[in-house]
């Protein structure tokens, strides 16, 4: 499909949102492109996690358009229909369900049919259980899959949770600071396991850890007060002086 | 886990076994015992759809005494127009009525008033569940809404004296399909029903819990948000989870109503709604075998209290529960699982009901 491979994937066309007095997003436009890994950095309140917020519906724009694959205007969609489109949302604190085994938590967020009925009289085909075993080979749990998911630790839990919203087959992937709490190691798996999704989809990742940035980003956005504020690769960024005014008070890139 | 799970350590295995007792255990009784346990059982019924509900999908309902008493008045209104012999029921003459009212005339039909026993609670849970839901009311102000539903219809009751029987209830309920309900070989055979609809009811039930939509349930329960951005809509599932809950409560109040003959505005009432959950969290939460030991065993106790020592049976009831909430918080089903501990010598225990947020 070589036309819809040169038009972006998703975009977002000048977007406001305001509480109160307070714009967390001010006239902020981005564009995501097909198959592309996108992080998002800024000092705290820029904005970052707002717009993640908004793309998977959990929040509302006060004004502006996003639209997603050329024509769909997700602005006014639940956050079950954007998710059912292909958006799919890792949040920040691992979101899971604890009770349930690592499998059936998978299970649950497969890309299937999802309305009363159809779960109703759902049960398991062997290719539904073949998605999930290479799932879970993916995000290297494997032999964690029987356990209830509370039991995981930090770090699988939010590998888990990459798995589940991967299991929806989405086009876009939202993460927000995967690797906030994690080990060095850690890390690096997280980094790898980023580079291996790239392959089927979109990311946009919203990241504090600018080493992290460094090593696996192609093109950063930098947001400050719901603004962009610079947009490039990282060589680019760091040169950009008002980015490094904005950090310098901060006192984060270095 | 695996190695030594024999059938008898299974849910189904330990309420097969509690089944057989029942069956059994009506030989060994009075008539009049035998008519007290089968009116717990119609009660169990209604503690496994309140689990389903509260244990499972982590929705507390305080009000399902109104929809257990949607399903016993309109059997009990059946019950008493054929007890009447045609003629209008002794209440509504006093109160000067001179023909029965269209519902009446509708709950004449023996179908239709055993339908709407459990369809009207449905219905009713459907129009609550999907206005709430929908606009994302939940945990506690859901569940003081259902008590205002309680409030609302238990007054509704009282005051609509001519059609109600008001605070006295139907009381004229003596015969159902020509048997006298006051005969014991009626009531044996109300009992055996009842026996047999629970079964069907908690082994349908388990089924459900451990299907996909079982999985949902939980999920619900422990991460309503991971889900919705999941693809879900979880307002459909909860509505669905109510208005299922809400029909086993209506047919709980159908079959509670034939054995005891008898039904008031004070058996639906704040009280006893609040009674119910507290059988569900007596047994354990989210275990479907729980809630029907909890509303058993809650329900012979109060009766022996109350026989036994009827000036201070309430507290007792009270010390009862404050003892079971103090040491087993998941509910009595967690019993077995704190002598193996204790064997053991102390292991994470993480199993049976997480603490729902109330």
């Amino acid at each position: 499909m070589p036309t819809s491979q040169q038009a972006n994937l998703l975009n977002c066309e000048d977007i406001t949102v305001q509480f109160g007095d307070f714009k967390a997003l001010n006239h902020f436009s981005f564009e995501l492109e097909h198959r592309e890994l996108h992080f998002l950095i800024g000092p705290n309140g820029a904005g970052k996690t707002t717009f993640l917020d908004v793309l998977c519906g959990l929040t509302k724009v006060t004004k502006g358009n996003i639209t997603f694959e050329k024509d769909k205007s997700i602005k006014d969609m639940p956050e079950y229909e954007i998710a059912r489109n292909g958006i799919g949302r890792k949040f920040q604190a691992p979101s899971i369900f604890p009770r349930l085994s690592v499998k059936d938590n998978l299970e649950l967020s497969m890309k299937q049919k999802k309305g009363i009925w159809d779960i109703l009289r759902a049960t398991l085909k062997n290719e539904d259980k073949e998605r999930i075993d290479s799932q879970l080979e993916t995000i290297g749990l494997t032999e964690e899959a029987m356990q209830e998911a509370g039991s995981l630790s930090h770090g699988q839990k939010q590998w888990l949770e990459i798995g589940m919203v991967m299991m929806q087959e989405p086009q876009v992937l939202l993460l927000d600071e995967p690797i906030a709490g994690m080990t060095e190691e850690e890390e690096e798996k997280t980094g790898d396991l980023l580079t291996k999704l790239r392959e089927d989809c979109s990311i946009v990742v919203v990241e504090h850890d600018m080493d992290f940035v460094r090593e696996y980003s192609e093109r950063v956005t930098v947001m400050h007060e719901g603004a962009l504020l610079s947009e490039g690769t990282m060589q680019e960024i760091q040169a950009n002086d008002m980015v490094k005014e904005v950090y310098l008070g901060q006192g984060r890139v270095s | 886990m695996h190695e030594r799970q024999s059938f008898f350590t299974t849910k189904q295995g330990v309420f097969t076994i509690l089944i057989v007792i029942l069956a059994i255990l009506p030989l060994l009784m009075s008539d009049f015992q035998t008519n007290l346990l089968g009116r717990f059982l119609a009660f169990a019924i209604l503690a496994v759809g309140l689990d389903l509900l509260w244990g499972y999908t982590g929705v507390l309902s305080l009000g399902h005494g109104i929809f257990f008493g949607f399903g016993a008045y309109i059997t009990a209104i059946y019950i008493t127009i054929e007890s009447s012999g045609g003629g209008l029921p002794d209440f509504m003459m006093w109160s000067g009525m001179t023909e029965l009212p269209w519902l009446w005339q509708l709950l004449s039909n023996p179908v239709a008033a055993l339908s709407l026993a459990i369809l009207v609670p449905m219905f009713v849970a459907t129009l609550l569940g999907f206005f709430t839901f929908r606009n994302r009311i939940k945990g506690v102000y859901f569940t003081i809404l259902t008590q205002a539903l309680v409030l609302t219809m238990v007054t509704l009751i009282i005051s609509q004296q001519q059609y109600t029987g008001g605070s006295d209830g139907l009381t004229n309920l003596q015969t159902i399909f020509g048997f006298s309900l006051s005969s014991p070989q009626t009531q044996l055979v109300l009992y055996f029903l009842t026996l047999i609809v629970l079964t069907v009811v908690f082994f349908s039930s388990l089924r459900l819990v451990n299907s996909r939509f079982g999985k949902v349930m939980v999920a619900i329960r422990d991460g309503e948000n991971r889900l919705r951005f999941s693809g879900y809509n979880t307002a459909h599932f909860k509505t669905v989870v109510f208005t299922l809950s809400a029909g086993l409560a209506g047919l709980s109040g159908m079959l509670f109503v034939m054995q005891i003959g008898i039904v008031t505005p004070t058996m639906i009432d704040i009280i006893p709604s609040i009674e119910m959950a507290l059988w569900v969290a007596i047994g354990g939460r989210g275990t479907l075998l729980g809630p029907v030991f909890g509303a058993l065993l809650a329900n012979t106790g109060s009766t022996y209290f109350s026989e036994s020592f009827p000036e201070v049976w309430t507290y007792l009831m009270g010390l009862a529960f404050i003892i079971v909430i103090i040491y087993l918080p998941k509910g009595l089903m967690t019993i077995g699982d704190k002598l193996t501990k204790k064997r053991r010598g102390s292991h994470a225990n993480q199993s049976a009901g997480k603490p729902t947020k109330l």
